[in-house]
């Protein structure tokens, strides 16, 4: 009872510095120094119609450096803490048999799923979207053919290879861009385009691919790696 | 419309708050976890709206030296990267639950007293 009452407590009281900082929002009227630089010089600089893709991708792309580095981390660490199993455990282990439902609509679905993946990424530049939640989709794919069948083995050969060959190429471009154009990351090292199409804001489009490459293997490992290990003896 | 989205972000942030504090399972402990996260970048979101601007995304180049009426796109960016690590650590942490349950066959938290002292 007193422990409830001191959570209590401590959530009115969070509360109250929240609600102090709610009276001291005010919406604004106009951007910032920073956003309004990006605002007025990201599409003529890189291209992108998207301001966030070219932030993100051209920027700021060390950072998206940074954060693809941290997803692998993630699932190395994961793929480190989980994987002390028997292989004849897993074979045995007892399952709920698949509803019928989830197995065929996982054979339905799934390939359209990682085709709308596919397109989120390839669009990062046009529309809201990108590598991260593409790579997501894509992972979300493999997760629900992992419900259909949790028998499933998620090839970790085929997913060290598409990884390690996007974060390769991720790195390459990165390179090119100090030789070719003005810097780590720029994308100015294959021609802008016309402004709002597919092959426009030079390379965004193809980082952006290796990017939803790599974090869909990403995901798919961790998911995979996580479904391996959940049942229990 | 810009408090009624900064109000939500909020509360998510208190509600992830008491779930946290309150609740024993440890799996409903991370779901407390992320609703904090998910509540803290819908606040950072909304910081970045400008009354009556659109998305981020332009339908043609800029004249030069006129500014595109769009919202801040800055702290969108920055909420893709901190999404991206609120993932990271999410999975850390149900990795770590399901190393207790496996060493200790139970989610409820008060069932774990090795670092209590």
């Amino acid at each position: 009872m007193v422990k409830k009452f001191l959570i209590l407590l401590l959530v009115a009281g969070m509360g109250l510095i929240i609600f102090d900082l709610y009276q001291a929002f005010d919406s604004k009227e106009s951007l910032g120094t920073l956003g309004e630089y990006y605002a007025q010089n990201g599409a003529t600089d890189v291209g992108a119609a998207n301001i966030v893709t070219a932030i993100v991708v051209t920027y700021r792309g060390l950072d998206t450096l940074g954060e693809v580095s941290i997803l692998f981390l993630t699932a190395a660490i994961l793929s480190f803490a989980l994987s002390f199993r028997k292989e004849d455990e897993i074979e045995n282990r007892e399952l709920r048999p698949t509803s019928e439902l989830l197995a065929i609509a996982s054979q339905v679905l799934t390939p359209i799923i990682m085709i709308v993946g596919i397109y989120i990424f390839m669009n990062g530049h046009l529309t809201p979207g990108g590598g991260f939640q593409g790579g997501a989709v894509i992972a979300s794919a493999i997760l629900l053919m992992l419900m259909a069948s949790p028998k499933l083995e998620v090839s970790h050969k085929v997913i060290a290879f598409v990884e390690s060959v996007s974060g390769l190429a991720f790195i390459i471009i990165g390179v090119l861009g100090i030789l070719l154009a003005g810097g780590f990351l720029d994308n100015g090292i294959m021609s802008l385009g016309t402004f709002g199409t597919l092959l426009s804001a030079g390379a965004i489009p193809l980082i952006y691919i290796f990017i939803g490459l790599k974090v869909g293997a990403e995901l798919s490992n961790i998911v995979g790696t996580m479904s391996h290990d959940q049942n229990e003896k | 419309m810009e408090y009624i989205i900064i109000s939500i972000g909020f509360a998510l942030v208190l509600l992830g708050l008491y779930g946290i504090m309150y609740m024993r399972n440890l799996i409903k402990i991370v779901i407390g976890f992320t609703l904090f996260n998910t509540g803290i970048n819908i606040v950072m979101v909304s910081i970045g709206y400008i009354r009556n601007a659109a998305a981020p995304i332009l339908d043609a180049i800029p004249a030069a030296g006129t500014t595109p009426n769009i919202v801040d796109p800055v702290p969108q960016a920055l909420v893709l990267t901190a999404i991206v690590i609120g993932l990271g650590v999410t999975a850390l942490m149900l990795t770590y639950v399901l190393k207790l349950h496996q060493d200790k066959k139970s989610l409820d938290i008060n069932n774990f007293k090795d670092l209590k002292w």
